[in-house]
């Protein structure tokens, strides 16, 4: 549909509509870029290089700077998580209630879960080279599998795009999303079951918790990129809700533009024989 | 024969006679397995130790691709003429339509795994180390494959597109079978020793995922397909 004819039908339907914004997101998105900025001071001033020193050798071991690259790459990537969980509750809801709001948010929430999920990918590849000495590393199956439920919810996305009709798009794509997100338990527990061939640590949490101020970091991101979640999560939701809005004003907007073109008898025969019909009990 | 089974077998019989009479899978879908074989021989510059030791792995890229082929070839035989409608008219329950048409993909699978094994012999030298173990990932595998893939192709029924969105639907969803059935072949074929039975285990796990969301969502899907 062309933009000038959405935004035609969107302030068909919503006149008094400016954007997508609203008090309660302005408040929230000022929060977020605050929080995004102390995010950074504690990333690059405020916490220590990760460095060990084994008291017998002297040897210095750790990640040293790489290390803080992980405050975006651990909160980033538990983001992506939850944003596909959330995908997932929704096409249960979808299929269970047959619910619109819950379609709109799970394509909403997969979109913002791709994003996070790619994001995870790069800020964990730009961290391996450094740690691991290499950009992809084909024997990390944690970094397999979150490749995979990108490609999957990637194909999710694409799928959506395919269909026109909005009650067989929400009850399609909620099975692909749903069989997408069977996925997530086995890449939470690929670590367990193919353990003789990762690189990537059981818990960082864990091998973090001797500095306070680190383990706050880590929290504090994971807050931080929560509420940029919410924040995209409403902006989306509220587009997609437009776009479904403009999708059914859509037709009786074409209908009525068509009739409009009809030469002034037909229109008036048109009208006189729906008059004269009994009410059917049917809104026009 | 038992009733359940009978109207599951009536689903299969009709797909694999529309093959018996056809022959697209034989004349098509086989031989592209086949080319498939071959161009990986010719990229990897035909090196046979190195052909040997990445047979498991070629072989169920191989599956998967022409894989793709058999799961189209069997959603268009029913978007063709509104044969589709006609199924579901027959008042068979959707699990039952489900389980005829990935019976039918698998045994179309299983024909084509054949030949590819036949293929990998001659043509990689490889040896059967471990056939129980072999035939027995195969089996597992092939309905896993047999099932996602009658789900996601009945999904992408009714699309302009459906063409090129299977494939990106479908494979990813696909990638743990590939690596468990790579590494169950890998034992069975003698290539690296790990422990193929673990994988084989692992890969009736995904047979039974994908068999029952296949068989759960298949009558949501058809609904409106």
């Amino acid at each position: 549909m062309p933009l000038a004819t959405v935004r035609t039908r969107v302030e068909a339907a919503a006149p008094d509509l400016h954007g997508t914004g609203s008090r309660a997101t302005r408040i929230l998105g000022a929060a977020c870029l605050v929080g995004m900025a102390t995010l950074l001071m504690l990333a690059f001033w405020l916490t220590n290089p990760d460095e060990r020193v084994d008291e017998e050798t002297n040897i210095v071991t750790g990640q040293f700077d790489a290390v803080r690259l992980l405050y975006v790459h651990f909160p980033v990537a538990i983001v992506t998580y939850t944003a596909f969980l959330v995908t997932a509750a929704g096409c249960i809801m979808v299929l269970w209630k047959n619910s619109t709001w819950w379609d709109n948010t799970a394509a909403a929430s997969a979109e913002v879960g791709v994003l996070f999920c790619g994001l995870t990918l790069v800020t964990g590849s730009i961290w391996g080279r450094p740690i691991w000495n290499t950009w992809w590393e084909w024997g990390d199956v944690r970094l397999m599998t979150t490749t995979i439920l990108f490609l999957i919810f990637v194909g999710y996305l694409a799928y959506r795009r395919t269909m026109t009709d909005p009650q067989i798009r929400a009850k399609r794509s909620a099975v692909v999303g749903l069989i997408g997100a069977i996925n997530i338990p086995i890449v939470y527990k690929s670590v367990e079951w193919w353990e003789n061939r990762t690189l990537h640590q059981q818990s960082t949490l864990a091998e973090l918790k001797v500095e306070d101020l680190t383990l706050f970091a880590m929290i504090f991101g994971m807050t931080v990129f929560l509420m940029i979640y919410v924040w995209l999560m409403v902006h989306r939701f509220r587009i997609g809700w437009l776009e479904h809005q403009a999708e059914t004003a859509g037709l009786a907007v074409a209908i009525a533009e068509r009739r409009a073109q009809a030469p002034d008898d037909i229109r008036n025969a048109v009208t006189d024989t729906r008059s004269s019909l009994p009410d059917s009990g049917v809104d026009t | 024969m038992d009733p359940i089974m009978r109207e599951i077998w009536a689903v299969a019989r009709k797909d694999l006679l529309i093959e018996a009479r056809s022959k697209v899978v034989a004349t098509q879908v086989l031989p592209f397995a086949l080319v498939i074989l071959i161009l990986f021989g010719l990229a990897l510059d035909a090196d046979r130790s190195t052909l040997r030791s990445f047979t498991p792995g070629l072989f169920w890229v191989a599956t998967l691709f022409a894989g793709i082929l058999a799961i189209q070839r069997s959603v268009s035989v029913e978007t063709s003429s509104a044969a589709f409608e006609a199924l579901r008219l027959s008042g068979a329950p959707g699990w039952k339509l489900f389980a005829g048409k990935a019976l039918a993909v698998a045994l179309q699978l299983l024909a084509i795994e054949a030949v590819l094994g036949l293929g990998v012999v001659v043509l990689y030298r490889a040896s059967f180390a471990d056939p129980v173990l072999v035939v027995t990932a195969a089996l597992a595998a092939t309905v896993a494959i047999a099932s996602a893939g009658s789900l996601y192709g009945v999904l992408a029924v009714g699309m302009g597109v459906r063409d090129t969105i299977l494939p990106m639907l479908l494979l990813p969803v696909l990638a743990p079978v590939l690596v468990a059935a790579t590494r169950a072949f890998d034992d069975g074929l003698g290539t690296t020793a790990v422990n193929g039975w673990s994988w084989c285990a692992l890969l009736a796990f995904f047979a039974v995922i994908y068999g029952t969301v296949g068989a759960l969502a298949y009558a949501v899907v058809i609904e409106d397909a």
